[in-house]
């Protein structure tokens, strides 16, 4: 009989996988992650169409508006509660394909995280563009610097979206969310207290930037004041109340400082749960299950069948589907498609194979200043703050040093505790790490000091890729992701100039400059840098270079569609959900204008 | 069954001791007699006393304010510890178990509780009994492990969380540092006070929502 298992006979922990499965009904779309992207998706195909949707999410159902309980920076910012339980899965990280992977056993370099909404729950709200170079990162570079030694294994190469293509879909993200910032290039025409580096808007920002903090205006002013053109971040925090064009209302920010890796207690932050999940949870054609984790995608002769998943029982089903849809976090959009064996893994020696490859990270590195006032620093929101983009880019070309782009600078209020904020003491004041001398430093300096945090956009390169670890495996006893990763040359050239150019900057801000955090010898996953791992199932022009085509439907199998950063060939130096989504858009109207009239290959 | 193990505190360290210290001065208010005790969900009584012992010089109490003693930053560790991030529950814990580059991080088999089982012994039986210089001579001597790290950030823990989680007793530690706990709104304040001290009094998040949160240690599952 369908779905039975035949219990008593075999132990529980053994897994029959496909044998004793229950099948279900099929439906028309599955949908892989409940995540911004997931539920984007499932917003634009459930509004517009009749299609049934059902998105698997792996981790804890979530409502809008449940946060109140989580103003705790224990449980939420240092026990990170809204992330994946590493318990259960987690990635394996080395330094070149000679060595052998460990584990990451707890979070470290970047935090994904789970349950609706994803890790769009907990981010910050920075919400830029990429610049328009990025999308054609390949050419630019063998344009500017053909036959550079750097380059020799950068993979970068162009999208097969431009940014004019996409800018439509940016501003409608930005509508969606009610970005609030301070437009730098309108239509080509540059805008003094704007980001004049930016790739042209047509619209200036839905709202205007945020208030200011002691810091940050003081930031600000010291950058003007060298030369530069700080610019107001671009922040999905609203700066007011906001109505946004799907009808959905949300309060101002309150600056209580509770955001990054918090949900917002007022629904201010742009969150899926606030923005997607009211749009469609009453719908009939739209079923979200929490706790199932999606192990395989079923495929059978060039088309997706559905995917088999777990339930937080353990009991095993099959979701048939005429569509299926990988929106989960991106390394495990990957880790899906080689755990079903789906595509042809890349392989760096011979740099065959499109699956894996183009793995990015970022390249973080800041520095910390002293100022003799109080910053209450407490105070803010993930998007509070002040950016300068004269290093971004082309502008930090350096041959001498090594460098060939650079990344972004900014101060931010962000909000911050004493949990993270105590026992930051200047490096000449006493080198105790407890006792009276530490503890009178810590007090007479908590709450002065902030930093100057750098973001670099990352070159994919050719031995820089993920695959699945022969060695260690999830509690179901399915292989982990394992990324092979470090940094170059070039990247530790970024980290010293922004090093430089910040420790510049803090000076002339009166502050006395304190720890340099630069990027050491070799990529460390035990401190926090970014979440923005990109890379593995990238978008391309040609089915030789890349997973999906420009529209996000894989090459090979039509009715298999891939969204999020796992999709960009290379990271920029900005955050990348606003990109994240204005692709996804992009894909939500292929998928339905085009790919639901005439089911094939777009492209 | 285990025998209940109690810790003896004086009152006055859970909430009758007031210390107010935004301006730099630290001002003594009434405190309590007699004494409590506190129920130990992990530790023996010995163990609880050896490592209030010691978080007490790692964070003292001085002439700059109350420190992990007043604070009862033990009650916050050993509630931590018999929770589940006590015994690994959020921690990838299969092996095999090698040794790697410090940039992979910790990669040891030992749980945060048995990192205490095993690290305070290393303190010696009579740690309590030693007189402070003693004391910070055999935290000296420990200062480079895994044990000695995790009881040194446990400690500032138990200072500045919130008061469900069993330390920073009577908001000692957000008075301290001048930190106003979670509070929903600072849309006039965050430009009012441009590099200037915030004078508003510290609450713990169930004073500031009215009602009971439990902590992600007291959580079953």
């Amino acid at each position: 009989m369908e779905g039975d298992k035949p219990s008593g006979v075999f132990p529980r922990n053994v897994r029959y996988s496909f044998l004793y499965m229950k099948r279900l009904k099929p439906v028309d779309v599955v949908i892989v992650g409940g995540g911004f992207t997931g539920l984007l998706m499932a917003k634009e195909i459930t509004s517009r169409t009749s299609h049934s949707v059902v998105i698997l999410e792996r981790g804890p159902a979530r409502k809008n508006g449940q946060y109140s309980a989580g103003m705790d920076e224990l449980d939420y910012a240092v026990r990170l509660k809204m992330m994946q339980n590493l318990a259960n899965e987690t990635l394996t990280h080395r330094h070149s394909s000679k060595a052998s992977a460990v584990p990451v056993r707890q979070y470290g370099s970047f935090q994904p995280g789970t349950g609706t909404g994803g890790a769009a729950e907990h981010w910050g709200g920075l919400s830029y563009r990429f610049g328009p170079e990025i999308f054609r990162l390949g050419s630019e570079l063998r344009e500017r610097h053909p036959g550079s030694k750097i380059t020799e294994n950068v993979t970068a190469q162009d999208w097969g979206v431009t940014y004019d293509e996409l800018e439509a879909n940016y501003w409608r993200s930005e509508q969606m969310m009610g970005v609030s910032g301070k437009a730098g290039n309108l239509r080509g025409e540059k805008i003094k207290g704007g980001n004049i580096f930016e790739g042209p808007r047509q619209q200036e920002y839905p709202l205007p930037p945020h208030k200011t903090s002691y810091v940050t205006s003081l930031f600000q002013a010291t950058a003007l004041d060298a030369g530069y053109h700080p610019y107001p971040l671009p922040a999905a925090t609203l700066s007011q109340s906001y109505k946004n064009p799907d009808g959905v209302s949300r309060a101002g920010c309150a600056y209580c400082g509770f955001c990054t890796r918090f949900g917002c207690m007022i629904g201010a932050k742009a969150q899926p749960t606030n923005l997607l999940l009211p749009l469609v949870e009453h719908k009939k054609n739209f079923t979200l299950r929490a706790g199932c984790q999606v192990r395989r995608v079923l495929h059978r002769d060039g088309m997706a069948e559905g995917v088999s998943y777990t339930d937080v029982s353990g009991e095993e089903f099959e979701q048939p589907a005429r569509i299926v849809i990988l929106s989960s976090w991106t390394l495990n959009n990957s880790r899906l498609l080689l755990l079903s064996k789906l595509g042809e893994p890349y392989d760096p020696n011979t740099g065959k194979g499109t699956l894996g490859k183009n793995l990015t990270h970022q390249v973080s590195a800041n520095i910390r200043f002293f100022l003799d006032k109080h910053l209450n620093n407490f105070m803010g929101a993930g998007g509070l703050g002040f950016g300068i983009d004269d290093f971004d880019g082309h502008n930090a070309f350096d041959p001498e040093r090594g460098l060939l782009r650079g990344g972004t600078m900014r101060v931010q209020s962000s909000g911050e505790g004493p949990l993270q904020g105590f026992g930051r003491i200047p490096p000449e004041e006493t080198k105790a790490q407890w006792g009276s001398e530490w503890k009178k430093a810590s007090l007479r300096w908590h709450d002065k000091s902030a930093q100057i945090a750098f973001e670099g956009g990352h070159f994919p390169y050719r031995q820089n890729y993920m695959d699945l670890d022969p060695t260690y495996t999830d509690a179901f006893g399915d292989p982990l992701i394992r990324l092979t990763l470090d940094w170059t040359d070039h990247e530790k050239a970024q980290a010293n100039m922004a090093i430089r150019v910040s420790s510049e900057l803090a000076r002339r801000m009166g502050a006395k400059v304190g720890e340099e955090r630069n990027l050491g010898t070799r990529y460390s996953v035990t401190f926090y840098q970014s979440t923005h791992v990109q890379g593995g199932t990238i978008m391309g022009a040609s089915p030789d270079q890349s997973v999906v085509n420009p529209w996000l439907q894989h090459w090979k199998v039509p009715n298999l569609w891939i969204t999020g950063g796992s999709t960009f060939p290379q990271s920029a130096s900005g955050n990348p959900t606003l990109t994240i989504l204005a692709t996804t858009y992009r894909a939500a109207d292929a998928l339905i204008d085009r790919y639901l009239k005439h089911p094939g290959a777009l492209a | 069954m285990k025998r209940r193990e109690f810790l003896t505190v004086p009152a006055k360290s859970l909430g009758g001791l007031l210390v107010y210290s935004l301006a730099g001065e630290v001002i003594r208010l009434q405190a309590q007699e007699g004494v409590v005790h506190v129920p130990l969900r992990f530790f023996t009584e010995p163990e609880a006393r050896t490592v209030q012992a010691a978080c007490a010089r790692i964070f003292p109490s001085d002439e700059s304010g109350p420190g992990a003693t007043e604070a009862n930053v033990i009650v916050y560790i050993d509630h931590q510890l018999a929770g589940p991030w006590g015994s690994d529950k959020y921690r990838y814990t299969k092996g095999p178990w090698v040794e790697s580059f410090p940039e992979h991080g910790y990669q040891g088999r030992e749980s945060p509780q048995e990192l205490y089982r095993a690290g305070i012994p290393k303190l010696g039986e009579d740690f309590v009994s030693l007189p402070p210089e003693r004391q910070d001579e055999r935290l000296r001597a420990i200062e480079r492990t895994t044990f000695f790290r995790l009881l040194r950030t446990h400690t500032i823990e138990g200072m500045f969380s919130d008061p469900l989680h069993g330390g920073n007793a009577g908001l000692i530690g957000w008075q301290l540092v001048g930190f106003p706990g979670p509070q929903m709104n600072y849309r006039d304040e965050i430009e009012k006070y441009h590099g200037l001290p915030y004078e508003g009094k510290p609450k713990s998040l169930e004073q500031v929502l009215g009602r009971k949160v439990q902590g992600w240690e007291d959580e079953k599952g």
